[in-house]
């Protein structure tokens, strides 16, 4: 009884909203990390703010495509801003000034300064911004309830088909232009860059330039992410912090870094075994350790994750380890 | 062009060849190459025969003109050349021996590095403070001293990248496909002719990380020639190359003129310009110090003196050098250098 309840739970974790923001998020890491060499330490600081550039146009009267837009315009401005004064410099430079300005967005989240906007460290409550979002259903409208297996949820709502339904829809849409964009001779100057910028700057290429569209690409993708995020819940700043940055990580070296459904993949796997475990020990272990402790316990098996995937399996699932074994840098 | 025999052990080198015809040494191979017997050859020869072997001389037809270029690290003048100019379609030699400048001087002709001074001009255009990206976009390009293969890229994916012009490397072109599978198509064809000129094309779907060094120079210069480069600069293309490569590598340089190109290359061994080069220019702690055909040019006391030093046959052991006479005089001369 217990474990068909434990693998439901695993099993809606496959196709949760969050699983698909968190999809989203990693291809635009892929896009940075996986065929240009970008390090963006970042990417929770994009997803945050395309989930308050959503959340305070929706707030401030703008339909939901106009809000759409404006959330991937701040993401794209974060980039802009942030790529060029380092994309000149070595790649580690991108790393730590995307991590600090991840922390800056947040810290300015949270601060009084902007609570008319942001809503301080409470954020914004779900009801505020989702009513645009949620009139685009065109399934049935709540209460109405639909099953599918095990799982059933309301059509409409915060937490619900349409919810799922749309972030993943997105989520399709992204892999589609990564594809398209991949194979392109685009893309192969991308992964030049990668491999080796001085090479690609001598056969005529602007370096600086490419880097620069992946970087505001990628961005977008992890605004958008957290547009996603938000949707079946709040826009909370202390939920979108350094350690969603590192869930990303882990989804797509997991899913496997330059591949085209690694960070599907991944964040699937991921979330499902993360939620397995949890679960797991919440009623395996109960009594003997606290529902916060196995939270805590679920983050640090993360971390450890990480770490194992780097040295053991660099390449993730879909990766191809003959590709990865010339890494001579 | 080349023999059937040296140009097999670019693909085979880990085979055994015949020992005969293996050099042992760097020196050996460079002995037995031969100068090719082409009408560009004996073109570049014949012109610059008429070319006064002194520092700073004009040519017939410069592509390539450098005026009062320095550059300095901290209190340190590392490239300090008053006028060079480069003939063009001839294979020019840029030697110095280990720390003469020569890289450095390379690095700022192609945009790598910026100048403290001076200007330089390629084909009438200046191209002084020109980025590296526009410096080959306008024909000059160049390899590295370090191969820079594009490891986890295939040979041929290393080749098509250096393609110019491809409308696909726009963002927005590239969504399209129609857009850019012509141009793409036609770069294959000439990226695999390209490649079988250089006995490349049976490893064009191995990753570049495969290839062994000489192979890497190999492609780095095949992928050079993908840019259709009107001047191709090669920063020490024979370092770290085994002897029976480097045959082959002459053979190619010598090809690429040949072909119209014009040559410039930065070498410290002096033997591997000798039988290749049209015109030499030597280095020497940043300043040009001689420049002229190979053979007379290896006679030139300041080229001895940057090489070995110039007083390499004072005996250090002699006791005259205890006098302080002998002393002075050798002083004397050396401020006068």
């Amino acid at each position: 009884m217990e474990l068909s309840r434990i693998l439901t739970q695993a099993l809606a974790e496959l196709i949760a909203p969050t699983t698909a923001a968190i999809a989203l998020a990693a291809i635009g890491l892929n896009l940075h990390f996986g065929f240009t060499g970008l390090l963006n330490m970042g990417q929770a600081g994009f997803m945050l703010l395309g989930a308050y550039g959503f959340g305070i146009a929706t707030i401030s009267g703008a339909p939901f495509w106009l809000a759409l837009l404006i959330s991937l315009a701040a993401g794209a401005l974060f980039a802009l801003i942030l790529g060029a004064p380092t994309l000149q410099l070595r790649g580690d430079y991108l790393a730590i000034v995307t991590i600090s300005a991840a922390e800056i967005i947040r810290m300015l989240g949270r601060a009084t300064v902007f609570q008319e906007y942001t809503g301080g460290a409470a954020g914004l409550t779900g009801g505020s911004f989702k009513s645009t979002f949620q009139e685009l259903s065109f399934l049935p409208a709540p209460p109405e309830r639909g099953a599918f297996g095990p799982l059933e949820y309301v059509f409409t709502g915060s937490d619900s088909w349409w919810t799922r339904l749309f972030a993943w829809a997105v989520v399709l849409i992204a892999v589609v232009f990564v594809w398209l964009l991949t194979r392109s001779p685009w893309g192969r100057v991308l992964k030049g860059i990668r491999e080796d910028e001085d090479a690609v700057r001598a056969l005529g290429k602007n370096v600086f330039s490419y880097k620069m569209q992946a970087l505001v690409l990628g961005g977008m993708c992890g605004s958008l992410a957290g547009m996603l995020y938000v949707l079946p819940r709040s826009v909370a700043p202390d939920a979108m912090g350094r350690s969603l940055t590192f869930f990303a990580w882990t989804v797509l070296l997991l899913g496997g870094a330059a591949t085209l459904f690694g960070p599907v993949l991944g964040s699937m796997l991921f979330y499902a075994v993360y939620m397995l475990l949890r679960a797991g020990m919440r009623e395996g272990l109960e009594g003997v350790v606290s529902a916060t402790m196995v939270e805590q316990i679920g983050g640090l098996l993360v971390g450890v994750t990480l770490m194992l995937l780097v040295i053991f399996r660099p390449q993730g699932i879909l990766g191809n380890k003959k590709e990865l074994a010339f890494d001579a840098r | 062009m080349p023999d059937e025999t040296t140009e097999n052990k670019v693909t085979e080198v880990s085979d055994v060849p015949e020992a005969t015809d293996v050099p042992e040494s760097t020196v050996e191979a460079l002995d037995t190459v031969e100068r090719s017997d082409t009408e560009a050859a004996k073109a570049a020869e014949h012109v610059l025969a008429a070319v006064e072997p002194t520092v700073g001389v004009s040519k017939p037809d410069p592509i390539l003109v450098v005026d009062d270029v320095q550059r300095r690290f901290g209190g340190m003048t590392a490239v300090d050349v008053d006028h060079l100019e480069v003939q063009r379609g001839v294979i020019t030699a840029l030697i110095g021996p280990n720390g003469a400048g020569k890289t450095t001087f390379f690095n700022l002709l192609t945009g790598f590095d910026k100048p403290n001074q001076g200007s330089w001009a390629f084909e009438g255009k200046p191209l002084g403070g020109v980025s590296a990206a526009k410096v080959a976009r306008n024909g000059m390009v160049r390899t590295f001293q370090l191969t820079k293969a594009l490891s986890r890229l295939t040979v041929l994916q290393n080749m098509l990248l250096a393609a110019m012009g491809n409308p696909g490397e726009n963002l927005f072109g590239s969504l399209v496909k129609p857009l850019w599978a012509g141009t793409e198509k036609k770069n294959t064809e000439k990226a695999l002719e390209i490649l079988a000129r250089f006995k490349l094309d049976a490893k064009k779907d191995d990753f570049a990380g495969s290839l062994s060094g000489g192979q890497r120079k190999l492609l780095e210069m095949a992928r050079a020639l993908m840019t259709d480069p009107t001047m191709i600069m090669l920063d020490e293309p024979m370092a770290g190359v085994n002897p029976a490569l480097v045959q082959s590598l002459l053979h190619h340089i010598q090809a690429l003129r040949d072909d119209g190109m014009t040559v410039l290359f930065v070498e410290h061994d002096m033997h591997a310009v000798r039988h290749i080069s049209d015109w030499v220019v030597v280095m020497a702690e940043g300043k040009i110090v001689a420049e002229g055909p190979p053979k007379s040019v290896m006679q030139d006391q300041a080229v001895v003196d940057a090489y070995l030093g110039a007083h390499h046959d004072t005996d250090l052991g002699d006791d005259s050098l205890l006098d302080p006479a002998v002393l002075a005089r050798l002083e004397a001369e050396e401020e006068k250098r």
